[in-house]
């Protein structure tokens, strides 16, 4: 049986256990209702989740450790010297010989000792399989008949299927907290082995960025440098760029929203001004590479400016775009918080509507628009898909915004989508600026988030 | 002059000031409308062209000996009978004058390389045909269709071709029809022959995996920090997770997947089960938030009444709380979704970039999503593929419309005030 066909005899069979569960505590009530500690339907839960819940239990391990297994006892069948290869050629080995075994790929021209292993791992995972399906379905009965066995009036059966929903809901609430865990782990380990390669301090401070690394070691000039200043300073340019175009638009948009607009205006320009944040990302890096950037580079090239096709200022101006709402909803938040007495005592003294936003709303929602502002800046530095598509792949260092430049999110995407082993500097270097990139948005959230409760506390 | 008049005198200017400002602020928003308005225009503008197809009317002879056919063959031999021949052969009919051995070979390029399956196709449904002389109906090929559709400014097409096309043209032989065949096959290189079926499968695929992963986690863990969690230090630290999480550039994400659920767990590459879980990561702290504050909003009288009643805490959450939540609820988990479904960032580094012509069947086969199959089509050189990704856009924006709109309706459908 294959995993969906057990998986979904395994519902069946845990759906049969609750009917037979509550049949037989409604059997036992019959004569006398109090004989039950709680009502028949959970027993009827009781003994499905005791059916259930182990085999399924067995059946996720299983698959985590199924293919682990197999091939440390393939390796071990293995003739001495092929063991005794690296890692890396015994990995090539055993993908052949797993790609033999999926494919029937087998002929005459197959060596014996590969024809034999390749029979072996069929077997196995023959054997496997059966062991598996066979195991999980006693596993189901047993724990259904258990269940069933324990269907007598003294089991707290309401309990103890609350306490393991109750185990379930914590299960689920610590996801997140593992979902970090995993990001952060997974990123140190990755980019302390690509640090065992390359020195840290030529990676934070070396300004010259060539991730070509030698396949053989007689090659000429490929040695690879990974200083990456050049892109640090790229994704600067243009999350500058970005929020030179997005925090003027978007704050004036609040300002006119949540002060000057009638209710039907602001009812209604409100969620189009949130449209633009709601559409993909693929979608502005294409806008940006096909009309954007060829509108700048002729709009460049009639006054005599030397644009480059892929500029940073087209990629920074369309980033602008996606951000104004993130900005403008934002601030519309915070400035709708300041209380209206000020505004009120502004007027009282004589101070037209502009003054008053300029000299009382704005200085006083001055620390959650700021912190809107990081929360935008660091969206703005983990954007990729249209820097992907837009931005260039040469690591200039340089600020001009008619040039081309690269960003961090750039260079992980071309490291990480070729072919590549995946044990290089080149692919490992992903991850270290990812971990750049991580750290460094964590940074600006905490703050923006610490700025904006701070804010939020002062006037509530 | 005295402090009244000075005060007067500047009256007038902090006017003006005022109307400025409020012109600007004004003009802020329009700017924001209009970004918006070029956006959608330039777009379908692009992708009106990929939704007509250009079709030329050829007299095939479906010649037995041309199709180097036996008298009597089995109808499995027609998998492998010569239908290029057929087409060569009405071709230079058509065009005696054409000799030159590089010449005939422009004159093929005019009719895209699926016409022989089309007529293969027509010939095993009709086989009657066989041996009659019939005008039949080819795709031609994304270059004549791009010129034709492009004005005639198009430089990828000779002057010879040009030639043989303006003769076509003058004959009639042109039709344009609706390109029904975009919504209905997978990935190609030939961009008249490239549909989105498969990329809205595997997009489909995708979102199932999220939905089923993310959905019941994130309401279990909204559930749980709602209506049991004590107030500790711990809960803080999860909640602190939680809201970082949400701001956790998208292509970290990616990285998170390649290292654990590819590299670790050997879940298989390019699946939309790997792409699924990745998207369900995401999409987790948006459900979470969403759902919580649904359930906050649930009255405690509510839960207050149940509980007089004698239902146990469990007995509350799920009984009362959750199904008053639910509207709220499943508006959080479809705007989640449809972000996950504009998402393409992450899925890049779990490998859904490869190039796929089969429509993926389950969650576990190779596939592609609708943003990454925009990307891989924005980055081909072919022009025609410029009208493709442009449509590909529209049909997704159409998905998310489609997907929000839902959500409002079911957050006014079933708003209730407590």
């Amino acid at each position: 049986m294959n995993v969906s066909t057990l998986l979904v005899t395994l519902v069946a069979l845990a759906l049969f256990s609750y009917v037979f569960g509550k049949q037989r505590a409604l059997s036992i009530a019959k004569h006398n209702r109090r004989r039950l500690h709680s009502i028949p339907s959970y027993y009827g839960y009781m003994t499905a989740l005791w059916c259930g819940l182990p085999a399924l239990l067995l059946l996720f391990l299983w698959l985590c450790f199924e293919t682990v297994v197999i091939e440390q006892l393939l390796i071990a069948s293995l003739p001495s010297d092929i063991q005794s290869l690296s890692s890396g050629q015994l990995s090539l080995v055993l993908n052949d010989l797993k790609l033999l075994a999926t494919q029937d790929l087998m002929d005459s021209h197959t060596e014996p000792m590969k024809r034999e292993a390749v029979q072996y791992l069929l077997s196995m995972q023959a054997t496997s399989h059966s062991l598996r399906t066979i195991l999980v379905l006693v596993l189901a009965f047993a724990g259904a008949a258990w269940g069933l066995s324990r269907v007598i009036g003294k089991t707290p059966a309401r309990i103890w299927v609350e306490k393991v929903v109750l185990f379930f809901l914590i299960l689920s609430s610590t996801v997140a907290i593992l979902t970090t865990i995993g990001i952060i782990l997974s990123l140190l380990f990755e980019s302390h082995r690509f640090f065992g390669e390359i020195p840290p301090q030529d990676f934070l401070f070396g300004t010259k960025w060539s991730p070509q690394t030698a396949l053989r070691s007689d090659q000429v000039g490929s040695s690879g440098s990974f200083g990456a200043i050049p892109l640090f300073l790229g994704t600067l340019l243009i999350s500058s760029i970005a929020m030179l175009v997005a925090v003027p638009i978007g704050l004036m948009s609040a300002i006119y929203l949540s002060e000057y607009a009638s209710p039907v205006f602001r009812s209604i320009a409100k969620p189009v001004l949130e449209i633009l944040a709601g559409v993909p990302t693929v979608v502005y890096g294409f806008f940006a590479a096909l009309t954007v950037a060829p509108f700048i580079r002729h709009w460049g090239e009639t006054i005599g400016l030397d644009v480059a096709s892929e500029s940073a200022l087209a990629t920074g101006l369309v980033m602008g775009i996606m951000i104004i709402p993130f900005i403008s909803s934002l601030s519309d938040d915070v400035i709708s918080v300041v209380p209206q007495a000020l505004r009120d005592g502004s007027y009282s003294l004589g101070v037209t509507q502009s003054e008053t936003i300029r000299l009382v709303v704005i200085p006083a929602a001055l620390p959650g628009i700021i912190g809107g502002i990081l929360l935008a800046f660091s969206r703005a530095i983990g954007e990729t898909m249209i820097v992907v598509m837009a931005a260039g792949l040469s690591a200039n260092l340089t600020i001009n915004p008619l040039e081309t430049v690269t960003t961090v999110t750039v260079q992980i995407v071309t490291l990480l989508t070729g072919d590549q082993e995946f044990d290089s500097a080149k692919t490992l270097a992903a991850f270290a600026l990812a971990i750049m990139l991580f750290i460094s948005t964590l940074i600006l959230n905490i703050i923006a988030l610490y700025i904006v409760r701070q804010y939020r506390e002062e006037y509530e | 002059m005295n402090n009244t008049e000075k005060i007067k005198k500047s009256l007038n200017k902090r006017y003006r000031k005022e109307k400025r400002f409020r012109l600007l602020s004004l003009l802020a928003v329009l700017t924001g409308f209009a970004c918006l308005f070029i956006l959608l225009v330039d777009m379908i503008i692009k992708a009106l062209p990929a939704f007509i197809q250009t079709e030329v009317k050829l007299d095939i002879h479906f010649d037995q000996e041309k199709l180097e056919l036996a008298a009597h063959f089995e109808p499995e031999e027609l998998q492998n009978a010569n239908f290029r021949g057929l087409i060569k052969q009405s071709l230079q009919q058509r065009f005696p004058t054409v000799r030159k051995r590089s010449d005939k070979r422009a004159l093929m390029r005019l009719i895209s390389v699926d016409a022989e399956y089309q007529l293969r196709d027509k010939l095993q449904a009709e086989p009657q045909l066989l041996g009659e002389t019939v005008p039949i109906w080819l795709l031609v090929d994304d270059d004549v269709d791009t010129y034709l559709k492009s004005d005639k400014q198009f430089g990828r097409v000779s002057q010879k071709q040009i030639a043989w096309i303006t003769e076509l043209e003058q004959q009639e032989r042109f039709q344009k029809r609706f390109n029904y065949w975009f919504f209905q096959t997978g990935d190609s290189r030939e961009p008249e022959l490239a549909g989105i079926l498969g990329a809205v499968m595997g997009s489909f695929y995708t979102l199932l995996v999220t939905l089923l992963l993310s959905f019941p986690i994130g309401v279990m863990a909204a559930v749980y920090l709602e209506e049991f969690a004590p107030r500790n230090r711990w809960i803080d630290l999860i909640e602190v997770n939680i809201n970082n999480l949400a701001a956790v550039p998208s292509i970290v994400f990616g990285l998170l997947g390649l290292a654990v659920f590819i590299n670790f767990f050997g879940v298989p590459r390019s699946a939309p089960l790997v792409g699924g879980m990745v998207l369900a990561l995401m999409t987790l702290p948006t459900i979470i938030i969403a759902s919580r504050s649904a359930i906050k909003a649930v009255s405690p009288s509510m839960r207050e009444a149940a509980l007089g009643l004698g239902a146990s805490k469990v007995q509350v959450a799920f009984h009362h709380v959750v199904p008053l939540a639910m509207p709220g609820i499943l508006t959080g988990t479809i705007i989640g979704l449809a972000q996950a479904l504009g998402e393409t960032a992450p899925l890049l580094m779990i490998g859904m970039v490869a190039f796929i012509v089969d429509i993926p069947q389950g969650v576990t086969d190779a596939a592609t999503v609708l943003p990454v199959q925009i990307y891989l089509w924005a980055d081909s050189p072919e022009r025609a593929f410029v009208a493709k990704t442009a449509a590909a856009i529209l049909v997704l924006l159409l998905f998310l419309v489609a997907m929000n709109g839902l959500a409002v309706w079911l957050r006014k459908k079933f708003e209730r005030m407590f």
